[in-house]
């Protein structure tokens, strides 16, 4: 399957989250922000630097840290 | 004859950005409270209304997404709501982010409390294509929903209208319809309360079936709180909780409190199905045009730089004008009272010691009022989220967030509003480092003091002196944020999953009330503490006030004058302007001399020469520990100081303050060490006050002040003793 890590996404890619990994507050905030197992993302883009990375969902923008991002696992949708 | 007045509280909870600011404002327009909530630095704020024959306090919570108690703003929302029972808790629901928004009331919903819901924004929502039924969303959650436009003062009258309704309305207030979780969760949670219900003698500090999911969650404050009040049965309960959580963790192989976390989402994705109607019509999401290109690859650094630069230089250069007014009636006034006054103690105190010192700070307030309006309309646009964004590659290698940047840059204009700045970090720690660092940021104030010193011993070189004394305090920044990371404030820094709302016009009255605010509280607090320094500073000045004078300067004076008499009236009436002027030149003479000897046998001298030799491995003179001391005043002092010291006419300070220093001794290494040393060491008095206001603790504050002057002085002994070793002088 198309199965990667969400900072491995470049901008514009859309994908459906299949696991949230880390632990401890960092998971949990990551879930209760509507970052859920199931839920379609869209990265909208890099920072200038590279890191973090904004990121839609649910129509709202989020940023997070490309070493967060790298615990999320995600499906490519095409 | 007046009927009793009814006392309501009601608290504004909601997520950061859903507009609960701007409900608060236009509630309590300008009849509001700023403070901090008790033992932290979280911004408080409180108004009281009238309305309807009750006296409404609105006390508006910090902006949360959860109430899982991560932050400190969590805590404190969540401990108001539980502890000091407000009759009305109104969550403001974000109409154009319903999921979010339904989390956190959700949360609030599960307190045994009563709960009214403001679907803000709602016309944002409708212009996106979303339709809400608020009649629905009412019914299946069993909480009254207003619908408001904050920035439109729509549907408040009716809110608080309702809120009053609710307050009166019977005891029986937790809907019946709970967030219903899974039926092994749901089991475990009635297990959970059964077992504790069993002992019907314990009175639990919360409500049981909410107790019950907490301790599932593991959520640490709410488990040491049924320790307390369960005494010997805690460990029970504890034993209880462990069980049915490894129970749930081998049959879901994931922790409770993210299966919870997860169907509560669940539960509210059930609400949005069937409240929410959206037509496919998308319009063009105006936000993330702008972001193209403010956050842009290419064009996001250079326009974040321009922003910076126009407050700084805004700051500083509109603020020039109204500062010298004000400077210019400081010295009015001191005019005033200098002819009111009677010479002698009381004149001395009131104008050098009084006048001076607040008058050096009050001429602060144009600047700061001028950078709270910019950070006001930073963060009211949401462009301070933006910043953040771009920032947080460069700030976190200081194990910082990214919005700590706007601190540590303002730093270099002034540390007092940079301190203040701080306020913007969400994270306790994160503001506390930051506040730590910032002073390392060299301020404005230590310019004149490196120039004086590096212009006299460094000629040519001076500049480039000048700006590795500036690195060199970026540097010990760094460091000193990677180390604190690693020791004190140690612990992840807070996770950066960050909203980068959309952005909105800003209100004028809101940037108004949020810069004066703060200002305010600068006026206030610094006022109290500036003055007590600087009359306790005069004091060590100007006393002891008789003083055995190595010299007559009085018969010096009077000779000088008498001998000038005889010449004046022997000369050509031509010559006597340059006579005339000569003579003053030589009365002048007499008294700097008198001046230096006077400051050296004063309180604040002696203490210099007592501590002559904690700054002789330093290379530096008594005279300049004497500089140093007062420069705890305000850095700009430093150099008057050295001047009186040095018997330097104030006239012609600059060249003359140069000629005596190199005549005193001093060398180009012992120049650098003591730049050095005032680039690190303790801060000013009021950058003192704002880092005791800011952080809200005086032990922090003495670290603050410990770490930094051990270290410049290690940083100097290392200059100085290091230079010498490799042979410089």
């Amino acid at each position: 399957m198309d199965s990667m890590r969400l900072s491995d996404m470049r901008e514009g890619q859309r994908a459906t989250i299949v696991r949230i990994g880390g632990s401890g507050p960092l998971r949990r905030r990551i879930l209760e922000m509507g970052i859920l197992k199931g839920t379609e993302i869209r990265v909208e883009k890099y920072a200038p630097l590279r890191d973090p990375l904004e990121i839609v969902v649910k129509g709202s923008h989020l940023s997070l840290r490309v070493e967060e991002a790298a615990q999320i696992t995600v499906e490519k949708v095409r | 004859m007046n009927a009793p007045v009814k006392r309501l509280t009601i608290a504004l909870a909601g997520n950061p950005n859903s507009g609960k600011t701007t409900i608060f404002n236009n509630l309590t327009g300008t009849r509001q409270k700023v403070g901090n909530w008790p033992g932290v630095t979280v911004e408080k704020k409180e108004g009281v209304i009238q309305r309807d024959g009750y006296e409404l306090k609105i006390v508006d919570l910090p902006g949360t997404y959860s109430l899982t108690p991560f932050s400190i703003e969590e805590i404190v929302a969540r401990d108001f709501v539980l502890e000091a029972h407000p009759d009305v808790v109104i969550d403001i629901i974000d109409a154009s982010n319903l999921d979010r928004s339904l989390y956190l009331a959700t949360q609030v919903r599960e307190l045994d409390c009563k709960v009214l819901f403001a679907l803000n924004m709602a016309d944002v929502a409708r212009s996106r294509g979303i339709k809400i039924d608020a009649q629905k969303l009412s019914e299946l959650l069993e909480v009254p929903v207003v619908f408001t436009v904050g920035n439109k003062h729509e549907g408040i009258d009716a809110l608080i209208a309702e809120a009053i309704t609710l307050s009166e309305r019977g005891a029986a207030a937790t809907p019946s319809r709970k967030v219903k979780y899974s039926k092994d969760i749901e089991a475990a949670i009635g297990a959970l309360r059964d077992f504790m219900a069993a002992r019907s003698d314990l009175a639990l500090p919360y409500e049981p079936r909410w107790t019950a999911i907490k301790l599932l969650e593991d959520d640490k404050i709410v488990t040491s709180r049924v320790l307390e009040k369960t005494g010997a049965f805690g460990a029970e309960i504890l034993a209880e909780t462990a069980r049915l959580r490894s129970h749930l963790m081998d049959r879901f192989d994931d922790d409770p409190e993210i299966l919870m976390t997860d169907e509560r989402y669940g539960f509210i994705a059930g609400i949005i199905k069937e409240v929410v109607t959206t037509s496919t019509r998308q319009r063009v999401d105006i936000s993330r045009n702008i972001d193209l290109v403010l956050t842009n690859r290419f064009f996001g650094f250079p326009i974040f730089f321009f922003f910076i630069w126009a407050m700084f230089q805004l700051t500083f250069t509109l603020g020039a004008y109204p500062m010298e007014w004000l400077d210019a009636g400081v010295g009015w006034i001191a005019q005033g009272f200098s002819a009111l006054l009677p010479d002698g103690l009381l004149k001395d105190l009131v104008l050098d010691g009084v006048i001076a010192g607040v008058g050096s700070i009050i001429v602060f307030l144009p600047n700061i009022l001028i950078l709270f309006f910019f950070i006001a309309l930073f963060e009211d646009t949401g462009y301070m989220a933006r910043a953040a964004f771009l920032m947080d590659r460069i700030m976190h290698l200081i194990g910082l967030h990214g919005k700590s940047f706007i601190p540590m840059l303002m730093g270099f204009g002034c540390n007092v509003p940079a301190i203040m700045a701080a306020r913007a970090l969400e994270s306790e720690k994160d503001r506390k480092l930051t506040i730590l660092i910032t002073p390392f940021m060299s301020c404005s104030a230590k310019l004149p003091v490196y120039i004086i010193l590096a212009g006299a011993f460094f000629g040519p070189r001076a500049g480039t002196v000048i700006f590795a004394i500036y690195l060199s305090g970026i540097l010990v920044s760094i460091v000193t944020g990677r180390l604190m990371r690693s020791t004190l404030l140690r612990g992840a820094d807070a996770p950066f999953v960050m909203e980068l709302p959309p952005y909105r016009v800003p209100m004028l009255k809101s940037l108004m009330i949020h810069m004066w605010d703060r200002s305010k509280i600068f006026l206030r607090k610094m006022g109290g503490i500036i003055l007590a320094g600087a009359v306790i500073i005069w004091f060590l000045t100007a006393f002891p006030r008789h003083i055995d004078y190595t010299t007559d300067y009085t018969a010096a004076a009077e000779q000088v004058g008498a001998a000038f008499n005889e010449r004046m009236l022997a000369a050509a009436p031509e010559a006597r302007a340059a006579l005339e002027a000569e003579r003053r030149t030589a009365l002048d003479k007499i008294e700097t001399a008198r001046e230096a000897e006077r400051t050296e046998k004063s309180y604040i001298g002696r203490i210099g020469r007592f501590l002559e030799p904690v700054f002789a491995p330093i290379g530096i003179s008594w005279r300049g520990g004497v500089a140093l001391l007062t420069g705890f005043v305000a850095k700009e002092i430093v150099i008057s100081t050295l001047g009186v010291l040095h018997a330097v006419d104030s006239a012609d300070e600059g060249d003359a303050l140069q000629r005596a220093l190199h005549r005193t001794g001093m060398t180009p290494l012992s120049a650098l060490s003591m730049m050095v040393f005032v680039l690190l060491y303790l801060p000013c008095l009021a950058t003192i006050a704002a880092i005791r206001r800011e952080t809200g603790s005086l032990r922090w504050t003495f670290f603050s002040i410990a770490y930094s002057t051990s270290l410049a002085w290690v940083a100097a002994f290392g200059v100085w003793q290091g230079g010498r070793l490799l042979g410089f002088s």
